[in-house]
């Protein structure tokens, strides 16, 4: 896991937002700022994923151990603890994309096109390929994908070549 | 084809609703207007009477719900179900991303008439795109005045959180979501307590599915009467309402459909498009991976609470999931078993085992080495998994394979006999 030692520089650089998120909650409440401040520390991070150094910063601000705030983001399979390419696909495995709309056979394209397996990034470090098991709630689309949580739906082969090209 | 003037979603895709002008040239923010010169307890009466149940799969009577709020002097909250994760469940995709005034409309009024103050809107982290709108709607909400302090001159206040989950199925079971609200891990709580009773932060509180939410408007503005008589089967008075069925699968054109409740199986599906051509139907799943299935027997059943439950299964979210005869149930079974088997938080051994147990199982099964034995399993887990834990996520995982065991044995027995053949006694 690649770590970062320096204290990240999120809770100067974006002081008004941090302050923002904790007026959102009651008094004395502060820890339900952990998952709005991950979000935040993610997305600072060039690679959009959460270092330790984060995990200790959230920590401060909203008064708890790091320990906790590790426990917490642990849960939740957004918080990723390894960077990811500039751009992260997400491709929907559940039932109506992934059995029944041919999502699966659109998986194996990817990786050709890509020339990565699931879970690797491109080697110029542009694209991290991903299935979730979790429905997208686009069903209706089917199948679709998440270009950082952006929907591309109906994704056929020639349209994802073209939406991977355009990147 | 049955028609339907829809209500939830009417001028989606014709017109901008995320635009407050638009909303409110199209009637909108009337409701609240016309709440805010109401009794409080009128408003909760109202919407008792409309029988509106909520949408979120359980069917639970909101303006019940909103009566056990306990008058104790403790601040009370109202949260927002946004979490839409039930697999087969796309509403409250459409309802945010293009009707967020109609929801945040909902929150207002729903909040004057249970003297709530403040507000959160708990949606799935994926939902990036639909957090930023509703954020968005929110803004502009307060610049007209329907937002923040003194709304409308009347002295009610409200303040509106968004709060972004950051992917977990087990977040949007209630209790989980507050714990997750409250910057926990997203563990269930043991009920009762009730949220009404104890919620976030040890405090009453209401919550609601956004389809629950986004019908309050309509009922303020038109009666609870005019609700009510929104129907397809008359007979049944327990279920009532515009209801947004989602179908997907092996249907011509898989979508959101804004219907009665009480609309027949066999409408959903031909509004759907039905079938692809020289297939035949073999089950449906009418709310959902944790409702069991429906045969082609049921194409007459209306989709309504009582009705679908009396068949056997569950109307659940209305997540209508359609699987004609080229689809392998075993596979179905497979994919849900693993879905369940990643997505159990842990906490109950019933379900942390049984599901990774249903997940090995069918695997073994679709890889040709199931046993008659496998399929007494997958019939015992069903007493072992249901109703022994601390949320029903156990009995949902455990709904399919029994459903499959009953209606569908022979998709098993293909497996399992095969394994005969291979090793003839
Ligand atoms: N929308 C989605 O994405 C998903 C929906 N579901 C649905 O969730 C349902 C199960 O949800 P649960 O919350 O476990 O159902 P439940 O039956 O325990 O509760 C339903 C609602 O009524 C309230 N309630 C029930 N009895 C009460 C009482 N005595 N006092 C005060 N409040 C009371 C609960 O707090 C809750 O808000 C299933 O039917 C399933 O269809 C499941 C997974 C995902
Ligand atoms: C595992 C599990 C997941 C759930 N996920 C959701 C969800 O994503 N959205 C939702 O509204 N309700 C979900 N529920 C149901 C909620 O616990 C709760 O019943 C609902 O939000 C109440 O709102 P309603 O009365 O308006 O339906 C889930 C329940 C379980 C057991
Ligand atoms: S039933 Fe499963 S998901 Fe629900 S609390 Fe228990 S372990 Fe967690
Ligand atoms: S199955 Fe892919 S969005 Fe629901």
């Amino acid at each position: 896991m690649i770590e970062e030692v320096h204290p990240p520089r999120w809770p100067e650089t974006c002081k008004d937002e941090v302050e923002a998120i904790l007026r959102r909650y009651p008094e004395g409440r502060e820890r339900s700022a952990i998952l709005p401040l991950l979000h935040l520390a993610m997305r600072e991070r060039e690679g959009r994923y959460i270092a330790q150094s984060d995990i200790e910063a959230v920590a401060e601000i909203c008064g708890v151990a790091p320990s906790y705030v590790q426990s917490v983001c642990s849960f939740y399979t957004m918080f990723r603890r390894q960077p990811v390419g500039k751009y992260l696909i997400t491709v929907c495995g559940n039932m109506a994309c992934h059995l029944l709309a041919g999502g699966s056979q659109l998986v194996e394209h990817m990786e050709k096109t890509l020339g990565i397996k699931v879970g690797e990034t491109t080697p110029d470090g542009l694209i991290t390929l991903e299935v979730t098991g979790e429905c997208l709630a686009a069903c209706d689309l089917a199948p679709v994908i998440h270009v950082d949580t952006e929907y591309v739906v109906k994704v056929t082969r020639e349209k994802f070549d073209a939406l991977v090209a355009a990147l | 084809m049955i028609q339907f003037e829809p209500v939830l979603t009417k001028g989606i895709g014709k017109v901008d609703l995320t635009n407050i002008d638009v909303y409110e040239a199209q009637g909108g923010y009337q409701a609240l207007r016309k709440a805010l010169a109401m009794e409080p307890q009128a408003i909760v009466e109202e919407v008792k009477k409309a029988n509106l149940r909520g949408r979120g799969g359980a069917g639970f009577p909101a303006g019940v719900k909103w009566s056990f709020l306990p008058n104790d002097g403790r601040p009370r909250y109202l949260t927002v179900n946004a979490d839409e994760s039930e697999p087969g469940t796309c509403n409250n995709r459409t309802l945010i991303y293009a009707n967020p005034h109609q929801l945040i409309e909902g929150i207002l009024i729903t909040a004057y008439a249970n003297r709530i103050t403040q507000s959160f809107i708990y949606i799935r982290g994926e939902f990036k795109r639909g957090a930023e709108i509703l954020m968005k709607a929110i803004e502009d909400a307060r610049r007209k005045g329907y937002v923040g302090q003194n709304i409308l001159g009347t002295g009610f206040s409200q303040e509106i959180t968004v709060h972004r989950g950051a992917s977990a199925y087990i977040c949007g079971e209630e209790s989980a979501l507050l714990n997750s609200l409250e910057g926990r891990r997203g563990e269930p709580r043991v009920k009762p307590p009730f949220p009404a009773v104890v919620g976030l932060y040890g405090c009453p509180t209401i919550i609601n599915n956004v389809e629950t939410i986004s019908n309050v408007p309509h009922i303020i503005k038109n009666g609870w009467e005019w609700y009510t008589k929104i129907t397809a089967n008359p007979d049944n008075p327990k279920s009532c309402g515009p209801k947004i069925f989602t179908v997907s699968g092996c249907v011509q054109r898989p979508g959101n459909y804004e219907l009665p409740m009480g609309v027949k199986l066999r409408d959903v599906i031909e509004i759907a498009g039905g079938l692809r051509p020289g297939r035949k139907l073999k089950a449906v799943q009418p709310g959902g991976s944790s409702t069991p299935m429906l045969t082609p027997d049921h194409l007459d059943v209306p989709m309504d609470f009582e009705s679908v439950a009396a068949a056997g299964s569950l109307l659940g979210t209305a997540a209508v999931i359609v699987y004609d005869d080229t689809v392998d149930l075993v596979d179905v079974a497979l994919y849900w078993a693993r879905f369940y088997s990643h997505e159990s938080c842990g906490q109950c051994t019933p379900c942390r085992e049984g599901t990774h147990w249903l997940e090995r199982v069918f695997t073994r099964i679709k890889e040709g080495g199931g046993t008659e034995g496998d399929l007494k399993m997958i019939a015992d887990m069903q007493t072992q998994m249901a109703g022994t834990t601390i949320c029903v996520l156990s009995d949902a995982a455990v709904a399919f394979p029994a459903s499959l065991l009953k209606l569908f044995p022979e998709e098993l027995d293909r497996y399992i006999n095969r394994v005969k053949e291979v090793r003839p006694a």
